[in-house]
């Protein structure tokens, strides 16, 4: 019966991780994929990562507390680590896709900068 | 039935570790491949504990924390060495 529940929490993030990695590859440019990448990785990672403490749990009897700061940890610095990665993309000028209707986060910064004159 | 289950999705992560490296070595600015090596830590992450699954031992967990550390500050470092070239100031930049 674990073994069930410890499979289904192993494949949900399994697919979620091959899901993220497919959007990595398909995604246009660098804003959607990192909108693929943190998003679906974290909870993929976060899935796997409930189901080792889970399997760890009733088989062992042990509650493993690596995996739980493993599951704090991840959940806390995958979102800090893509907006990092995103903002300094935006600082550093790179262009969006095509098809790319509008940029908040350009015409806020033009407004702000003509306030400052 | 069980040790298939975790034999299939070690094959599936994998797969997506190598779909994410085809990104590293073809993505078109260097953010793209910041990104594309972030998400293959976390992927790591999750290899390490199917694996630990499948050989029944609690060696390897401490792996998984010194992954995580490593990948962050690793994707921190590199944000902020493209943003501006400075890693480490001490004037905060608002």
């Amino acid at each position: 019966m674990i073994e069930f529940a410890v499979g289904f929490f192993i494949v949900v993030g399994t697919l979620m991780s091959l899901f993220s990695s497919l959007g990595i590859i398909r995604l246009p440019d660098v804003y959607n994929r990192a909108h693929a990448s943190t998003k679906s990785a974290t909870l993929g990672i976060l899935c796997i990562l409930l189901g080792a403490f889970f399997y760890f749990f009733f088989t062992h009897a042990e509650s493993s507390i690596r995996l739980l700061l493993g599951i704090v940890f991840v959940f806390l610095t995958a979102p800090v680590a893509g907006h990092l990665i995103i903002r300094s993309a935006h600082r550093s000028k790179v262009r969006l896709a095509d098809i790319s209707v509008r940029d908040d986060l350009q015409s806020h910064l033009d407004g702000r900068e003509l306030r400052k004159k | 039935m069980f040790d298939r289950i975790m034999l299939l999705s070690m094959f599936l992560l994998t797969a997506s570790t190598g779909i994410a490296l085809y990104r590293v070595m073809k993505g078109p600015t260097v953010h793209d491949r910041i990104l594309a090596l972030d998400s293959i830590g976390y992927i790591v992450i999750g290899i390490v504990a199917v694996h630990s699954i499948m050989l029944d031992s609690r060696a390897y967990l401490e792996t998984i924390l010194l992954i995580g550390i490593l990948a962050f500050l690793s994707t921190v470092a590199l944000s902020k060495y493209m943003e501006g070239g400075i890693v480490i100031g001490t004037k905060s930049d608002d």
